[in-house]
């Protein structure tokens, strides 16, 4: 059961990316983008990361997703409900990535991968990430916190009338 | 669902789509959901690897960083796509070829 429920999960992940990829419609992109996000923090689930998951959902769904869709109307006239888009490259942008997937996949599928021998399942990574994170990752949690600063004063000052 | 190149797999798949959408998209906004997709796919990597390699949660770490990197930069990206449309009207980026005018 949980393994259809898995591959049903796989199949809308890469649809809804083929839509954000492909569609003619701006808004039809971002809110495919969302069923991604979503799709994605359910593979995430089936990988035993709880913690990932949620906050795949707080922060892309609630945060990036938001930004987007502001970008999206501050930057077009709304009174035209069909916000085209265009490509360019389109042929030469297919090889290009035609011949990346191909390689990656023979990569994947060509290697013997370090595999565990039976898969264990995380009971919770909540705890584990809490004390990682504060005993020995805590100069890149600081980092992360003063880079953060910089980006909202950076964001602030540059999203100002007059620069 | 308990083989690690299915999630490789999906991984390869939205790396491929984010990179066709920020090669071929003109729209600024549409160049970022493609990064997202890319980052989106580089978090799949780290948390299968941890779950079927290593059994640490280190990788997920890596990949809450990652969240917030991507977080980051599309606050300071829209700032910048929103000076672009005041400067020149529309947010395609191969029109973009002067930092002030």
């Amino acid at each position: 059961m949980s393994e259809v429920i898995f591959w049903v999960i796989w199949v809308l992940v890469v649809i809804s990316a083929m839509i954000v990829a492909y569609s003619k419609n701006l808004i039809y992109s971002v809110f495919s983008l969302l069923a991604t996000f979503v799709g994605v923090a359910a593979i995430y689930i089936f990988l035993n990361a709880d913690f990932i998951a949620v906050t795949q959902i707080v922060i892309y769904v609630g945060g990036i997703l938001v930004l987007l869709i502001f970008g999206i109307m501050l930057t077009n006239r709304i009174a035209v409900a069909k916000i085209n888009q265009s490509s360019f490259q389109t042929s030469l942008g297919m090889v290009v990535v035609g011949a990346v997937f191909v390689i990656l996949v023979i990569t994947i599928l060509g290697q013997s991968w370090p595999v565990l021998a039976e898969s264990m399942d995380f009971d919770s990574t909540v705890g584990k990430i809490g004390t990682l994170l504060f005993g020995d990752y805590l100069i890149l949690f600081e980092v992360a916190s003063i880079l953060l600063l910089g980006a909202l004063i950076g964001a602030a000052t540059l999203a100002r009338k007059e620069l | 669902m308990n083989h690690l190149e299915s999630y490789l797999i999906l991984s390869a798949l939205l790396f491929s789509l984010g990179l066709y959408t920020v090669i071929t998209r003109k729209n600024g906004v549409a160049i970022l959901m493609g990064i997202e997709l890319i980052l989106n796919a580089a978090n799949i990597n780290f948390v299968a690897f941890s779950k079927f390699v290593t059994h640490q949660v280190e990788g997920h770490l890596m990949a809450i960083f990652i969240i917030m990197l991507a977080a980051a930069e599309a606050a300071v990206a829209l700032a910048i796509i929103l000076n672009l449309y005041n400067d020149q009207g529309n947010i395609n980026v191969d029109e973009a070829d002067a930092l002030k005018r």
